[in-house]
């Protein structure tokens, strides 16, 4: 097994080699792309430098990372906050799920990216109307797993339980809680690549600083450096938190065998 | 409690008074001038401004003209990502080098999102037809390759045994063991590209295009007519759904045909 894991990341590593190799030919060494098109690696590193440094858009690249970060943050955990409480009592009661279905049916179709103006609209350009959007987004993967992961606990599981007359916060607690998190979990991972997306396409739409008024900017400034640096930063950030996302996962879930595979 | 099913009357009643709830909250809110009316039309005059919209045009075009060039985007979009995604990921899952190869770039370009490449679009393909199609298409070529790769992963060891045994080259291998094997694992990954595709086209036409309901809207948010923008989510909302009833009678056509339950 060493051998064949060993193997891949030879070919890996050839390959991220290959691909930069590649990308000196084409831009600095023969011009076959030109700066107006993709940038070459000394100037993606000009633009980094620039960003890091002096600054770009109005700030450096730490300050726009960073509040781009925050915005996920404050989404994300009202969303989570929020969809996986009703997720779980829609699970609970089968009234509660009559009851909020239809509304979600009917919501449920809009993409979040398309409740971007209408955000705008009610709350301006600032974070407020991209912390409503990422609410939005990463709301709605967390209810559905949230409730899928109830719906699927095993009924002599919950009988059991009545028969022995637990109290209800405790089932909760300690039954269905557990029992549903690792289809949270899943909801989770969803609603982080949803808040990201979802928060790029806000900042490109307007913003005054973050990852994406950057791209947005050096778009418009026609600096393909910049867009580089920009989808470098946006692809390190989502994937930073994915993997936190995953550290927590496996520490939540450690009693889980399945989980561990 | 998880325990007993409600009655069919109960569901609907329940449902029924949910929808009502909500639509009217809604409308008091916007009534009442608590959120003052032209930043939260009411129901009905969302309504009205969509059959306003459906003969008399804003921002160009009628809203099923912006529609109709929205679809063909998204379809230019889709299609090519299916093209594309589908044999490469059916060649990863027999080939082990292009695998090896494709995979990590792959893994590393998945964490940008696909809107982000919105400028490396406009700069390249410009915002007419191309910048918004090549930005459907980081949307919507993920799953297609996935799910082809998967689904030709996994085939069973003894067909792919048994043709070895038999001698049979590589291409016939791909195209008569491979792909009808992984035909279920595909549609379902086409399914989720749809969808993405049509989340990633709302992206790429509120950022750039001259077109669309995605532009549509923007030119809406600009003049503050909420009660477009709405119709425009409402439109959205429609098109999308219809794409995935017609995509799931689709998957289930085909596996009733191949004699798979649906």
């Amino acid at each position: 097994m060493a051998s064949v894991g060993s193997r891949r990341t030879m070919i890996g590593l050839a390959t991220l080699a290959g691909l930069i190799v590649l990308w000196f030919l084409l831009t600095t060494v023969t011009g076959l792309v030109t700066g107006a098109r993709f940038p070459s690696p000394s100037e993606f590193w000009t633009s980094l430098t620039q960003i890091s440094g002096r600054g770009y858009a109005g700030a450096s690249l730490a300050t726009h990372a960073l509040h781009s970060l925050k915005l996920v943050a404050m989404g994300f955990s009202f969303a989570v906050l929020t969809g996986i409480p009703l997720g779980l009592w829609m699970g609970w009661s089968r009234r509660v799920e009559a009851f909020v279905n239809p509304i979600f049916l009917i919501i449920r179709p809009i993409p979040p990216l398309a409740w971007i103006p209408l955000a705008i609209l009610w709350l301006g350009l600032g974070d407020a109307a991209k912390v409503m959007v990422i609410w939005f987004s990463a709301f709605v993967p967390s209810v559905i797993n949230a409730f899928t992961g109830v719906r699927n606990i095993e009924r002599p599981v919950i009988e059991a339980m009545q028969m022995l007359g637990t109290p209800r916060w405790r089932m909760i607690r300690e039954v269905i809680v557990p029992a549903a998190s690792p289809m949270i979990f899943t909801g989770l991972r969803l609603s982080l690549q949803a808040s990201w997306t979802t928060l790029v396409a806000a900042e490109l739409v307007g913003a005054l600083v973050g990852v994406g008024f950057v791209l947005n900017m050096a778009q418009q400034d026609i600096y393909p450096g910049m867009i580089l640096v920009g989808m470098i930063t946006v692809g390190i950030l989502g994937w930073a938190t994915t993997m936190l996302l995953g550290w927590a996962e496996r520490r939540a879930l450690a009693w889980n065998v399945a989980a561990r595979d | 409690m998880t325990g007993r099913p409600l009655s069919s009357l109960e569901t609907v009643l329940l449902g029924l008074a949910g929808l009502c709830a909500f639509v009217g909250l809604w409308t008091l809110l916007s009534v009442t001038g608590i959120v003052p009316r032209q930043f939260l039309p009411t129901p009905l005059d969302v309504a009205t401004r969509m059959i306003q919209l459906l003969s008399s045009p804003f921002a160009g075009a009628t809203l099923p003209m912006h529609l109709a060039s929205s679809f063909q985007r998204y379809a230019y979009g889709v299609v090519l990502a299916a093209l594309i995604g589908v044999p490469l990921g059916l060649l990863m899952g027999w080939f082990r080098l292009l695998d090896d190869i494709v995979t990590p770039i792959f893994d590393g370009l998945r964490f940008i999102a696909p809107i982000a490449w919105v400028p490396f679009a406009a700069l390249w393909f410009g915002t007419g037809i191309g910048g918004p199609v090549m930005i459907i298409f980081a949307g919507a070529f993920p799953p297609c390759l996935i799910n082809a790769y998967r689904g030709a992963r996994f085939v069973e060891p003894r067909l792919i045994e048994a043709g070895r045994m038999l001698g049979t080259p590589n291409a016939r291998m791909i195209l008569e063991v491979l792909l009808p094997a992984a035909v279920p694992s595909i549609i379902a990954g086409l399914r989720v590209s749809a969808g993405l595709g049509w989340q990633s086209l709302v992206g790429a036409e509120l950022i750039v295009a001259a077109a669309g309901v995605g532009f549509m809207m923007v030119q809406a948010q600009g003049s503050v007519q909420t009660a477009t923008v709405m119709v425009g989510m409402v439109a959205i909302g429609l098109v999308g759904m219809l794409i995935d009833v017609l995509l799931r009678q689709g998957e289930g056509w085909l596996r009733r045909r191949r004699g798979l339950e649906a």
